[in-house]
């Protein structure tokens, strides 16, 4: 399955300059995967030691949060959107 | 129709009578059926609280004053820089070196003398939070770190009053509106905040000029519609703005039935959030535990002969503002590359801007074997002001 990423400026620099990428993957946990073995420094800022995602990012497919859909486990469509937001504190 | 207590007692609290210069003055809004006389009065009637008088909240007190909101309070201990001067509204060249209150307050009387101004110039703590917001109908969030906004989110969720949420950093903006009766709090969406120094502050990664006028605007429509109880607030849903792409778009945000605020309520008193923030991820040990170096040892350290490498981590356009002489570029994301380009046996100083990715980057170079190793407290910020002042500061 191939579907759309689409990341903060903040984590784009740490992928190639790019806001918007496609990844591969059954399930979203198989699609960040993607990401991170191509952009191997996207990957601290993604998910943690033990690959799951953090508290303080959150990721939406198809702009539902995943952690009320099975989390990575949450299975992908083709063409589904998958949204990263990472906290920022700025005001 | 959103419901809060805060909100019900804010129906139906009577409202005061508008005078022939406010008649005059909101014309515009009186001409809006959705607002109309009545809605008008309410505006008048409503208490809000401003948590920072900085990006955000200086667009936001500077509508909510001009829509005519009868009471604004604002909290704030800040003295006004001139790197303030890039974003926020409420202060001019003339205050830098004032407190932010004073300047706020001489700029909002000139945009409306109806609006009444309550100051509170304190940093909002665990002591003051719900003596503070309580006396209010609902706060607008404008603090710049992650620590003030879970303690605003926890004593909004505590005592039951609406969080009109914003955050920015460098393009990308955040708004929501949390803590509603049955809406999710700032704790469903982010259950911890990040480690200490994952995420730069906009201090160190900088931010957009105009980009807290989109969001701190934002906040102040969600705020007036709280009041005047119209159209579809932004509660269960998360506004991404992102400047450059010029895209507006929203997430759902759901209640989490575990979040200890607002889910279980385990939450039952506000606690201390810089430990909160500074335990997360175990990190914060680390980093405070990094060896530092006053800027003015260091220099003394040079002068006298000593052979210390000078490794400035920061990002190629902030070396092409200033940098410190005699020092090695090696942005913080390339350290681990380039990890075996630095001696091991002799010193290493490592400076940032003010210190964040210094530490950071020390951390890395003492668990990679180096034991000579400091960060520069403050980094050239602090070197420029006590050392070498041909260094710019920015």
């Amino acid at each position: 399955m191939s579907v759309t990423v689409s990341l903060p400026s903040i984590l784009s620099r740490l992928a190639g300059g790019s806001r918007a990428l496609v990844a591969n993957g059954g399930t979203v946990g198989e699609a960040v995967s993607d990401l991170t073995s191509r952009f191997p420094s996207l990957a601290p800022r993604l998910v943690d030691e033990g690959g799951q995602p953090y508290p303080f990012v959150t990721y939406y497919l198809n702009d539902e949060d995943i952690r009320f859909a099975g989390g990575f486990d949450a299975a992908v469509r083709d063409g589904d959107e998958l949204t990263i937001v990472s906290a920022v504190a700025g005001g | 129709m959103i419901s809060g207590l805060a909100l019900d007692a804010l129906k139906l609290r009577p409202t005061p009578a508008l005078g022939r210069e406010e008649l005059l003055r909101y014309g515009r809004h009186l001409l809006l059926p959705e607002v109309g006389i009545e809605g008008q009065r309410r505006l008048k009637a409503a208490r809000v609280l401003i948590v920072g008088a900085g990006g955000l909240g200086s667009p936001a007190a500077l509508y909510l004053a001009s829509a005519g909101v009868g009471t604004i309070g604002l909290v704030d201990f800040d003295i006004v820089e001139v790197t303030n001067l890039q974003r926020q509204l409420l202060h001019g060249t003339r205050d830098v070196g004032r407190p932010k209150l004073d300047s706020a307050r001489d700029r909002l009387f000139d945009t409306n003398p109806n609006v009444k101004l309550e100051l509170h110039p304190t940093r909002l703590t665990s002591a003051n939070a719900l003596t503070i917001i309580g006396q209010y109908d609902f706060v607008l969030d404008g603090t710049d770190n992650f620590a003030t906004r879970y303690l605003v989110n926890d004593a909004c969720v505590l005592l039951g009053r609406p969080n009109v949420y914003g955050s920015i950093f460098r393009f990308d903006g955040q708004a929501s509106v949390f803590a509603t009766d049955d809406g999710p709090c700032y704790r469903c969406l982010y259950p911890e905040p990040p480690p200490p120094g994952l995420v730069p502050s906009c201090a160190e990664g900088g931010v957009l000029g105009v980009l807290p006028g989109l969001v701190g605007t934002v906040q102040a429509t969600e705020a007036i519609k709280l009041i005047l109880g119209i159209g579809t607030p932004l509660v269960g849903r998360l506004l991404l703005v992102n400047a450059l792409d010029a895209e507006f778009r929203s997430v759902n945000v759901r209640r989490d039935p575990t979040c200890p605020a607002c889910g279980t309520r385990e939450l039952t008193e506000l606690v201390d959030y810089e430990q909160f923030c500074a335990t997360i991820g175990g990190d914060a040990a680390g980093l405070d535990a990094v060896p530092q170096i006053e800027p003015r040892d260091l220099a003394i350290r040079r002068a006298s002969g000593e052979t210390i490498q000078l490794i400035d981590v920061r990002e190629p356009h902030e070396w092409e503002i200033s940098r410190i002489d005699g020092a090695r570029l090696i942005p913080l994301h390339r350290l681990e590359s380039a990890i075996t380009t630095i001696d091991r046996n002799a010193s290493v100083a490592v400076y940032c801007k003010v210190g964040t990715r210094s530490a950071l980057a020390v951390r890395d170079l003492l668990a990679a074997g180096y034991r000579q190793v400091w960060s520069v407290t403050g980094g050239i910020v602090r070197w420029s002001r006590e050392v070498d002042d041909t260094v710019a500061e920015y």
